[in-house]
């Protein structure tokens, strides 16, 4: 057996040690990590992957923390991918998620991992991805990815976790700037988190206020469940924000994300999180959403790694000098860059039937 | 010549200076940078003039010493008077050793006593608990029970010297300790002087030693506030610090700034529990750090009495004079000593001493030259002593008061280091308080990228420090550091043990359920301490009871 | 076009020393040298330090401590990295040290004992140096 299989093979026999390393090779994108991972990929897809996002300061390490003590109650084991930007000058990274997540460092039922975004174009989305079944295959029935809700991130978290935790907080200036656009469209779940804060009940209503509003716009999410009139959901009245998670979900087929209060600092409120979450789950499942959402997320899979293979031969079959030569003329403006493209295109062609 | 015409006629020649001898000696031979700054990176101009001093009130901005707003210190006769208490902080491994050396300082002429704790003290901890691995007796003296603070005192003139105490966190037990022990030898509290530092917003903001969340803390603080003001006439319960803010990396001002800002939240809670203002304010004092850029450090100190005065008397409506002082402790700066070259520290020390005794300090504690590789060696401490004593009666610096008041240079520090900290205020308030700003990590992220950016320019050069990256000497010489007395922890562990064996379990068991019930309310529970300490429960005992109701903190992650 | 190693750090407080300036100041200095630098806090026990390591399988560990704690603490975090046999991560340590302490923590495996007025790229330049001397 040569590396990559031997490591597979530790993998999913729970070796903490060659997950680890499993997830170093992903990061840094060594050739053994796509072997390793395919020869794990037929066990993937058992576990939960949730994913939580929300504005820096509003708490979600400590409650996916907190959810994680939860879970561990319920005899489940927990994966944590903790994503961060890296530097776009230095590629450094400062990673800090994991002060809050020492509480579970003595118990093997939890793997957690800080990840930096490493700044290449999609390279989070692809690395977030691998890892994501790395854990899954390792064996974790629920796999947190927690990311800053910001920009290009939260976006790709989405595609790739099942269920989406957007996490607020009261007292951190203006609440609805905080629920900017493409949030709302993302969550399957709202936490409100430091709801003992001055303000908890007014950022409820807020959201509230705008899920009324937003309802319709939900529906366009390509590749979500059965269609529902706003008129009807709203006459529902099933629906109330605050509601413990597994009865905020609507019967009639369409999800409505629920609204839920925590202080995950003092463990309050988590249960009900968690409910939610499987509730989330069971929809999934139950409406055949879960079906359309791998499918949404293998055909996005396919593809990122299909772009990104096809950008490395074509560098690769051009060459450095190649590449250079037309990047001086475009800068020069003697060529268009769709010119170098098709050149670069050219020389992938030619060399195409060597093979890898 | 009237008072304007005096100033546009000092305008007219500074600019002559200016265009002409100055001009000339510059085109001659350049300065050795273009800009020059303090150890904070404030900028500081080639030359202060009586123009830079034009807006401060010889009266009502500087005044007199001993009168408000205190620029000038808060005694009319400052040293020449009463010196400062020089107050020297010690403590280490068993209560015996610490004891030990307590009568070794006052023996050398030492005026005050000032204990440290070790770590596991400090967090709640007994000798026992595992948490404790390695830290027995390291940074202070351990006290685990009534019966080590009574070894600790033993001998010492407790109705005589002060005692300086510097516990945080579970100040209120060791405070409750120290009137138990002294009570038992015949002195009634109220006889009783000296400070518990008790300071919690500064463990937040700076040296991390908190436990519980800030608002149950700032409860506790408050019951001390409350007992002390009752039944401790002469004790200070707060000892509102800088120093480790300081420390921690922040800029004199942030320093200042946020040292003021603690302290009027204190006010502001002791206010809320119904305690008159002037009952309380004039046992609050404080406790700064005494830095490496001279007049910087002596402006920090009379901007600091001038903010207190102008807040206790406009802001907190305070009517008596003696709540307008600002009274303070200082101590050198320990992060400005070098691992390199130890010995020249001696000569830091000196320098940073003089600014706080010139900044008009009350009491100075002055580091010795081995700080920076371990607990002060006795030898080391005698020196550091000794410096005080050189300042005091060799220097001069004591023989009139507040000499460098009217320099236009320090006036007009004293004037910017003023409103840069009423800017620091107006920020904390727009961010809810000081305990929303806590919260949020206001204060951390602006220390750590003070500290980031003070090493930034060590290691750009644009800052030299002599011995580190200037200087260096290649073999310098070592000195002999503290060995301390390796059975010390095994004796401690016996004690501790003893006094589990031989206590009234079911007393103890009592008390501690009364101190429960006591946290759960909103009872003072000063009075439960005391109880539960004579019953003999351990510091950890009665820390794990409050744990229990008041929950752990967690500080926002600020890198 | 496979990404450069990233060199990956984790920097801890073991024992019970609130004083995290240094450390702060070196995981940002670390990180404008271009590493990934994991944070754990204060108050770390060697075991949690040790697993930490473990799961973000780091190229080396930097220590701070002040508290004078360190010949109890440092050889615990050896000789649990040695039980998971992960000896191969390198080991520094930074804060206030006696010089008699200084060859007691090399011998333990720490490569680089670092003290107040330590320079920032020093430390960098050292990490990469080691890590590279590793392969």
């Amino acid at each position: 057996m040569n590396d990559a299989l031997d490591l597979a093979a530790r993998v999913a026999s729970g070796d903490r040690r060659a997950l680890a390393r499993l997830l170093t090779w992903i990061e840094s994108e060594r050739p053994g990590a796509r072997e390793a991972l395919a020869a794990l990929y037929p066990r993937t897809g058992r576990a939960h992957i949730v994913g939580v996002t929300g504005a820096p300061g509003t708490g979600k390490s400590t409650l996916v923390s907190a959810l994680a003590a939860a879970a561990r109650a319920r005899g489940r084991s927990v994966g944590i991918l903790s994503v961060d930007p890296s530097s776009p000058f230095t590629g450094g990274a400062l990673l800090g998620d994991r002060i809050r997540m020492m509480d579970h460092i003595a118990d093997r039922g939890v793997f957690m991992r800080s990840m930096a975004s490493r700044g290449s174009v999609g390279g989070l989305a692809v690395a977030t991805g691998d890892a994501i079944r790395a854990l899954d295959a390792a064996g974790c029935d629920l796999v947190f990815v927690e990311t800053v809700g910001a920009g290009q991130a939260e976006i790709d978290i989405a595609r790739a976790a099942q269920t989406v935790i957007v996490v607020e907080a009261p007292g951190l200036g203006d609440e609805i700037q905080a629920f900017k656009a493409g949030i709302l469209e993302i969550a399957d779940v709202f936490v409100i988190n430091k709801a003992d804060r001055e303000g908890a009940e007014r950022a409820a209503n807020a959201l509230k206020a705008m899920l009324d509003l937003g309802n319709t716009m939900k529906q366009r999410r390509v590749g979500r469940g059965a269609d529902l009139s706003a008129a009807t959901l709203d006459a529902s009245g099933h629906h109330a924000p605050g509601g413990t998670g597994a009865h905020a979900a609507v019967a009639s087929g369409e999800w409505r994300p629920p609204i839920l209060k925590t202080v995950a600092a003092e463990k309050r409120g988590i249960e009900a999180v968690l409910e939610a979450l499987e509730a989330h789950r069971t929809h999934l499942v139950e409406s055949g959403e879960i079906v359309l959402r791998e499918r949404e997320r293998a055909a996005d899979d396919v593809q990122r790694s299909l772009g990104r293979a096809l950008i490395r031969r074509a560098l690769e079959a051009a060459g450095p000098a190649r590449v250079e030569a037309l990047i001086d003329a475009v800068a020069a403006r003697r060529i268009d860059p769709r010119a170098a493209v098709d050149a670069l295109l050219d020389a992938r062609l030619d060399a195409g039937q060597e093979g890898e | 010549m009237t008072e304007s015409n005096a100033m546009a006629h000092l305008r007219a020649r500074q600019s002559a200076w200016e265009t002409g001898a100055l001009h000339e000696a510059l085109s001659r031979m350049p300065e050795r940078a273009e800009t020059f700054m303090t150890t904070s990176s404030e900028p500081i101009e080639r030359l202060y003039t009586p123009l830079d001093v034009a807006g401060i009130d010889p009266v009502d901005d500087i005044g007199f010493p001993g009168e408000y707003p205190y620029t000038r210190g808060v005694h009319p006769t400052g040293p020449r008077g009463k010196l400062w208490t020089m107050r020297m902080f010690a403590g280490f491994g068993t209560a015996e050793e610490t004891n030990a050396r307590f009568k070794f300082l006052l023996n050398e002429g030492q005026t005050g006593l000032s204990v440290a704790f070790d770590l596991p003290t400090l967090y709640g901890y007994d000798t026992d608990a595992p948490e404790t691995l390695g830290e027995f007796g390291k940074c202070g003296v351990a006290i685990c029970t009534l019966d080590d603070m009574e070894v600790l005192l033993n001998g010492l003139p407790l109705d005589k010297v002060t005692t300086s105490m510097t516990i945080n966190s579970p100040a209120a037990i060791i405070w409750a300790m120290y009137i138990a022990a002294a009570e038992k030898r015949g002195i009634p509290r109220a006889a009783l002087g000296g400070t518990i530092q008790n300071d919690i917003l500064k463990e937040y903001i700076a040296q991390k030693e908190f436990i519980f969340p800030p608002r149950p803390s700032m409860r506790l603080v408050t019951d001390t506030v409350e007992f002390g003001t009752r039944d401790l006439p002469l004790w200070n319960t707060i000892s509102i610090s800088g120093y480790h803010i300081r420390e921690a990396g922040a800029t004199a001002v942030q320093e200042l700034a946020f040292t003021l800002a603690d302290g009027m939240e204190y006010v502001r809670w002791a206010i809320a529990r119904g305690v008159d203002v002037d009952a309380f304010a004039p046992r609050l004092s404080f406790f700064f750090n005494a830095h490496n850029d001279f007049f910087e450090e002596v402006a920090k100190f009379r901007a600091a009495r001038r903010i207190w005065a102008r807040a206790m008397r406009e802001r907190f409506g305070a009517k008596r004079e003696r709540s307008w002082l600002l009274r303070t402790h200082a101590q050198t700066a320990g992060a400005s000593l070098t691992a390199q070259q130890p010995e020249i520290n001696v000569a830091r020390v000196a320098l940073q001493a003089m600014a706080a005794v010139l900044g008009g300090t009350q009491s100075l504690h002055t580091n010795s030259l081995d700080e920076a590789l371990a607990l002060p060696s006795q030898s080391a401490v005698q020196i550091a002593l000794r410096t005080q004593q050189i300042i005091a009666h060799e220097s001069g610096v004591a023989n009139t008061v507040d000499p460098l008041g009217g320099s236009y240079f320090v006036e007009a520090l004293t004037t910017r280091m003023e409103r840069e900290a009423e800017r620091m205020f107006g920020e904390i308030e727009a961010l809810g308080g000081v305990l929303p700003a806590i919260e949020q990590g206001y204060f951390q992220r602006h220390i750590a990228d003070s500290a980031a950016r003070y090493q930034h320019e060590i290691e750009q050069r644009q800052r030299l420090v002599v011995g580190v990256n200037a200087y260096v000497d290649a073999a310098p010489p070592r000195v002999p550091i503290l060995k301390m007395d390796r059975d010390g922890e095994r004796r401690q562990l016996e004690r501790l043990a003893r006094v589990k064996r031989e206590r009234d379990a079911e007393a103890v068991s009592a008390r501690l359920a009364a101190l429960r019930e006591g946290a759960r309310g909103s009872a003072n529970l000063m009075p439960l301490l005391l109880e539960a300490v004579l019953a003999r429960a351990t510091l950890q005992e009665m820390m794990d009871v409050l744990r229990g109701v008041f929950g752990v903190y967690q500080e926002p992650v600020i890198l | 076009m496979t990404q450069q190693p990233k060199i990956r750090v984790l920097i801890a407080k073991p024992g019970l020393d609130g004083h995290d300036r240094g450390a702060k100041v070196v995981a940002r200095a670390l990180r404008d040298s271009g590493m990934e630098v994991i944070y754990t806090g204060l108050r770390q026990t060697p075991e949690m330090i040790v697993e930490a390591a473990l799961q973000e399988d780091v190229d080396a560990i930097g220590l701070s401590i002040l508290s004078n704690a360190h010949m109890a603490l440092f050889p615990r975090v050896v000789e649990l990295l040695g039980a998971e046999g992960r000896r191969d991560i390198l080991l520094f340590a930074g804060g206030i040290f006696p010089d008699e302490d200084v060859p007691e923590i090399k011998k333990l495996g720490f490569r680089g004992v670092f003290g107040p007025g330590s320079d920032t790229r020093e430390i960098a330049d050292f990490i990469r140096a080691e890590i590279a001397a590793r392969g």
